[in-house]
């Protein structure tokens, strides 16, 4: 793959984010933006723009590099390719962090309510490991499998726990990821995620020799235990921050890093930047084409994920089959 | 299984069942119950008739559907059949707009969803599970598995993209028949369902031989002479009404069918249908009853019963499946 092709796409991603900031009910245009446009007030389109418009272009590109990075960083610890934050139980129990702050302390600043949900998120991961540690027989299959039940579980007792707290509508709004209600200082916190990804980018070649097996990396040099123990952390910390901001993105994480490795292969360090600008370019696109389909009403990133992702993660689980007999 | 563990002979069982599902009906009808007699026999009426028939109906289909897939593990909700059931309704609106849907008999609209259903759902199902007969004969079952979940979500999402762009009107109406549970079930459909089970019920008890050959697996059902697709292809149908049903009146339960199934035939030790279906179909309906009425006579609140069934059933489900996969 020739060098320049990253560059490329970063463009490309950049020109889908200048047309996401004019996609939209409220005419901003340049036009409206530079005045002289009759009858448009230049100082409303600005606001619009900056208060708006600009936040959430920013929140999709760091909210889709973020997850999609949580994705590959998931794959590698678990060492399977079907595995992502909301196929794993981390996203689920992030949620019912989310409500049991919103029930027990709803004063909680935004900082404690992710503080918390990451907490959660990381004993979900913990306790989706333990299970499968009891699977000895290692079916890749069965891993999502697993992560997808215990994800219902645990959905099953965040449901039982809001309906008696009339928190249903809430846990709906954390459930499917939804960009429309992202405005200036609502969405800082993505910023978090961002630095995150960047400590991964740092790890990259640790994550990379741990997805050899923990007898590998230990012969390597690595101290495998803390390496998960960082991937884990980060993994449910980008999660929280994710679902806290802006609601669950189902699938992103799997299909991106599984389209990326087909053609970039495994090594992390090499992949991650690819995964990172494709997630953000996915979700991007997604969001734009929600955004136009019943204009001017929108449809929420999260079912326009699920839509796409299923049918692109039953595309390769069924390919799979048919290569691998 | 040795038979020395076979304490109790099927038959005591299956009475022992009945017995008990008798006395929770008993106690669902009368315990608590203030004000007139005619009124509340008739309110709770309802809502145990539906559970019966919705019991029925999910254990039913369950059994038959592992029966055919020879597998314990799956479901017809597991494999987003009530998921599907959902996005046709979805779908018919959508295409005819909810004036025609809503001024149809209710008898002919349910045939037309059933009928819809049955084929979507036999041509998906028929190509998921002979689809690789090319080479491998068999697709490895955790695969499907994992295919029908995505399938599952991928209905749901699509469904819930079709119900945002239908307009508001018509979203009402979809909404009316696809959002019931236990508490508020529409009298005439239930007439209409009860009427079709017993049709199926028919139909199916005079194959009940033929399943027992079908669960010994394809090659060895050919073997003894049943026209193995033609078999299938039935069961699929009858499997389909049944979860249409189920689906219809209550909405889906997607873990219930598997934990009864798998209880039944824990309890009863037997492969022959005659005893499994009936013994799946008691502890249904007394599971629902008796859960029914702990949710409402104990913690004081309707409705929230699926939640729980999704939680111990998701929680059997993880444990068959670790301890499937440990062996």
């Amino acid at each position: 793959m020739p060098i320049a092709t990253l560059p490329l796409a970063t463009v490309g991603i950049g020109l889908l984010a200048v047309w996401s900031l004019f996609v939209g009910v409220s005419d901003v245009s340049l036009a409206t933006l530079f005045g002289g446009a009759p009858g448009g007030a230049p100082d409303q389109a600005t606001q619009v723009l900056l208060v708006s418009r600009l936040p959430r272009t920013l929140a999709l590109i760091l909210a889709g590099a973020a997850m999609a990075v949580s994705g590959l960083l998931l794959q590698m610890l678990v060492r399977n390719r079907f595995v992502e934050p909301s196929t794993a139980g981390t996203a689920e129990s992030a949620i019912f962090g989310m409500m049991m702050v919103s029930l027990l302390a709803p004063e909680m600043p935004v900082f404690g309510r992710m503080a918390v949900a990451s907490l959660c998120a990381l004993a979900g991961t913990g306790l989706f490991l333990a299970i499968l540690r009891q699977v000895p027989l290692r079916s890749p299959l069965v891993v999502p499998l697993v992560g997808i039940m215990l994800g219902g579980v645990i959905t099953a007792m965040t449901e039982f726990v809001a309906y008696r707290q009339d928190l249903i509508q809430s846990v709906r709004g954390w459930e499917t990821g939804d960009f429309s209600a992202i405005l200036l200082g609502r969405y800082e916190l993505l910023w978090l995620s961002a630095a995150l990804t960047g400590v991964a980018y740092l790890a990259a070649d640790r994550f990379t020799v741990a997805g050899m097996g923990r007898d590998v990396a230990t012969n390597l040099g690595i101290d495998h235990r803390k390496v998960m123990a960082l991937g884990l952390v980060i993994v449910s910390m980008t999660t929280a921050a994710v679902i806290a901001t802006c609601g669950m993105i189902p699938f992103l994480g799997l299909i991106v890093p599984n389209v990326v490795s087909l053609v970039r292969g495994d090594n992390m360090r090499g992949s991650l930047p690819w995964v990172a600008v494709m997630g953000a370019g996915l979700v991007l696109a997604c969001d734009i084409a929600g955004r136009l389909v019943i204009h001017p009403y929108e449809i929420p990133i999260g079912t326009m994920m699920g839509v796409i992702g299923s049918a692109l993660f039953l595309y390769l689980l069924l390919r799979r089959n048919g290569h691998a007999g | 299984m040795p038979a020395d563990r076979r304490i109790l002979s099927p038959m005591v069982v299956l009475g022992g069942l009945s017995a008990l599902t008798l006395l929770s009906i008993t106690l669902f009808m009368t315990l608590g119950a203030r004000g007139k007699w005619d009124f509340i026999l008739a309110f709770r009426g309802t809502k145990i008739a539906a559970m019966v028939l919705v019991g029925y109906a999910v254990a039913v289909s369950t059994v038959l559907f592992q029966t055919i897939t020879n597998n314990r593990i799956l479901t017809p909700s597991v494999m987003g059949f009530d998921h599907l059931y959902r996005m046709i309704q979805t779908l018919l609106v959508f295409q005819f707009g909810s004036g025609l849907v809503a001024s149809l008999d209710p008898r002919l609209r349910f045939g037309v969803e059933v009928a819809s259903m049955v084929v979507f759902s036999g041509l998906l199902y028929w190509w998921l599970f002979n689809g690789a007969g090319r080479g491998d004969n068999r697709r490895s079952l955790h695969l499907l598995l994992l295919v029908g979940i995505v399938f599952g979500v991928l209905f749901r999402s699509l469904t819930s993209f079709l119900q945002r762009i239908l307009d508001p009107n018509a979203f009402l109406t979809v909404q009316d028949r696809l959002f019931a549970n236990f508490n508020r079930v529409d009298v005439e459909l239930l007439t209409v369902s009860a009427l079709v089970v017993l049709a199926v019920s028919l139909v199916g008890w005079r194959w009940r031989r033929t399943f027992d050959v079908l669960a010994l697996g394809r090659d060895a059902a050919i073997n003894l002479g049943v026209e193995h697709r033609r078999a299938v292809m039935a069961v699929l149908v009858m499997v389909s009404i049944l979860v249409s049903v189920s689906t219809a009146l209550v909405g889906p339960i997607t873990f219930f069918g598997l934990l009864v199934a798998n209880l039944a035939y824990l309890v009863v030790r037997s492969h022959r249908h005659a005893l499994i279906l009936p013994a799946a179909v008691l502890l249904a309906v007394l599971t629902l009853v008796t859960g029914q009425l702990v949710l409402e006579r104990v913690f004081g609140y309707n409705a929230a019963l699926s939640i729980v069934i999704e939680f111990v059933g998701g929680l059997a489900f993880l444990f068959i499946l670790v301890r499937g996969s440990a062996r």
